[in-house]
């Protein structure tokens, strides 16, 4: 089951630029929440500050509280605990190549000493029907490399992989970005399901891709969150200006 | 130059042949067409001048596999197969085998990969993965300094610094552990097996991590986020993520110093103790195929002890190829399925 994301005067930095600011939102469980905002706003770090892979990058920092239903991410929690309750997908599919379709869904789940067979062969099967792969995947689960598949199917992969640990939060930054319209519409679909278990942060510069699977919708720019609302309410009656100005297309 | 233009292209000549009529027409074609059929010229040249590189390499095997089996009938005629897997090396009476200089090569030789390969991945990893960036360069740079030094500068100081240290602390302290294996007993001389591997080691450790550097290097850093975002630690991200995906170029790099250590000859010279013998212990001195003939290649005084040096030359060859060869199985048996980029 999901739960809610709490986060509390957000400040993130790379070296002396600060890339957040100050940000206090609140993301409610089992629901999406859309980031949007233009190139450079500071969308992706802010996600990345939430399951706390801001800090992997050299010279970055991190001010501020996150609360992840009881978990105290940034207090008294390490990081590999954070990520092990935080499933990520990245822009671009990153499926492991060495490994095999089986060996990529089960990766998480090995990196915590999970090793019964039985139990592993069904958690795959399970996050795969999930990722809605599992039909296209299950004759080759054993022969072929992750990174034989089509892209979108790659990118359904790496959710499956995502999923297997079971996490409590679904990240998504950009997922659909390198993707076609089919591929893109079948995530989509997915992101709808997935809903009723996890709660979903989704990063996009698509704002169509916002308002369809949605509920909330988070408006950045230059780092600061201008606005926090319904999906609805962004995309028809925006109270900021500047909010206007971006969904109207007038820049960004 | 005209003629072969009009020779070349049978088309051009209709509108030759209409001679004045059209003698104002621009000549922009003619030439473009004689430059054309230059350009074929060249390229034909060029593709000749490529081949004959390419046959020369060819040819070059061809001639040292020649030289090696004909110089060597004399003793293949005196001793035949038995000259490959007996020991005696007896210049005085004429007897030869090289079952001891075969043996002394490749025990020399994986006892060199068993020190090297730990280290030298462990320095790539620490370049990649670890280092601070300001010590990055640097390391780098003095790894593969190491792998430009010459060998008789290593088999110098191997004799001045190693062979001392192996003979002082090194080898009482493995004889009072480890003496049991019967693998490192007997009189700590310090010169012998041991000495000829620690410095094979040392002058392939440099190839062998740079290659892993580099092919770490070039795992793409979404592969890594990949691992980290499933909760893994520093360590697991290395295994899984950056070992996981270079490890066919480090096997690679790990075939290129083998190579290396089976045909290093000068500074295994220096301090293997060049006796030909066959003995469990390390710690005994021994003797390999590259040292054998470079020390006794000068001396050889009758045919058939000049014959038996080639004859080991050749089993240096072949047994070069034969690693050679079943290391590329061991590549392909391990790296199966990995997609030969590296980037995905």
């Amino acid at each position: 089951m999901g739960v809610d994301i709490q986060v509390e005067h957000l400040n993130a930095w790379f070296g002396k630029t600060r890339a957040v600011q100050d940000i206090t939102l609140k993301m409610s469980a089992n629901h999406a929440t859309a980031i949007i905002g233009p190139s450079g706003c500071g969308k992706s770090t802010f996600v990345r500050c939430i399951n706390r892979m801001h800090e992997t990058v050299p010279e970055a920092r991190v001010s501020g509280q996150i609360r992840i239903g009881d978990l105290n991410v940034y207090n008294g929690t390490s990081a590999t605990q954070v990520r092990r309750r935080i499933g990520m997908v990245f822009q671009k599919p990153n499926p492991f190549p060495t490994m095999s379709i089986y060996d990529n869904v089960a990766a998480g789940l090995k990196l915590n000493g999970f090793r019964d067979r039985r139990q592993l062969d069904e958690i795959v099967e399970r996050s795969l029907t999930m990722a809605a792969l599992w039909h296209e995947v299950k004759d080759a689960l054993r022969k072929q490399s992750g990174a034989s598949l089509s892209g979108g199917q790659q990118q359904r992969l790496c959710i499956a992989r995502a999923l297997a640990v079971e996490p409590q939060v679904l990240l998504m930054d950009e997922p659909c970005s390198a993707l076609d319209p089919i591929s893109t519409s079948k995530i989509e679909e997915l992101i709808f399901q997935l809903k009723q278990r996890y709660t979903i942060v989704i990063v996009t510069h698509n704002m169509q891709q916002a308002s369809r699977v949605a509920e909330y919708t988070g408006f950045f720019l230059l780092g600061n969150l201008i606005e926090f609302d319904k999906t609805e309410k962004i995309f028809t009656n925006p109270s900021d200006k500047r909010t206007e100005d971006y969904i109207t297309g007038r820049f960004g | 130059m005209a003629n072969r233009a009009v020779g070349a292209h049978p088309l051009t000549s209709p509108e030759l042949a209409v001679g004045p009529a059209l003698a104002a027409q621009p000549p922009a074609k003619p030439e473009f067409l004689i430059k054309d059929s230059t350009s074929q010229w060249a390229d034909r040249t060029f593709q000749f001048a490529m081949l004959a590189c390419g046959l020369t390499v060819l040819l070059l095997v061809y001639l040292i596999i020649y030289e090696l089996t004909t110089k060597g009938t004399l003793a293949r005629h005196a001793f035949g197969w038995r000259f490959f897997f007996q020991s005696d090396w007896d210049p005085v009476n004429d007897r030869y085998g090289a079952l001891s200089f075969v043996y002394g090569t490749i025990v020399s030789s994986l006892l060199a990969l068993l020190i090297a390969v730990p280290l030298a991945i462990g320095v790539a990893v620490f370049i990649t993965e670890m280092s601070p960036r300001w010590l990055r360069t640097p390391l780098a740079f003095t790894t593969e300094l190491l792998a430009a030094i010459p060998s008789v500068i290593y088999g110098l100081w191997a004799i001045f610094v190693l062979v001392p240290l192996l003979r002082q602390s090194v080898q009482p302290w493995l004889a009072r552990y480890l003496g049991w294996t019967g693998l490192v007993e007997g009189p700590p001389y310090g010169i012998g097996m041991l000495a000829a591997g620690v410095i094979l080691a040392i002058m392939i450790v440099p190839i062998i991590s740079s290659i892993a550097r580099e092919v770490m290097t070039a795992v793409p850093q979404q592969q890594r986020e990949a691992v980290l975002a499933l909760g893994a630690t520093r360590w697991e991200m290395i295994r899984m993520g950056v070992l996981g995906n270079a490890r066919a170029g480090i096997w690679g790099g790990i075939i290129l110093g083998l190579g290396r250590a089976l045909g290093e000859t000068m500074a295994v010279t220096m301090v293997i103790g060049n006796r030909p013998e066959i003995a469990k212990s390390l710690f005994a001195p021994g003797y390999t195929m590259a040292s054998v003939i470079a020390n006794e290649f000068s001396e050889a005084s009758g045919e058939l002890y000049l014959s038996s040096l080639v004859e080991v030359g050749l089993a240096l060859f072949l047994v070069t190829i034969v690693v050679n060869v079943l290391a590329q199985l061991l590549v392909w048996s391990v790296t199966r399925g990995t997609p030969a980029r590296s980037h995905v």
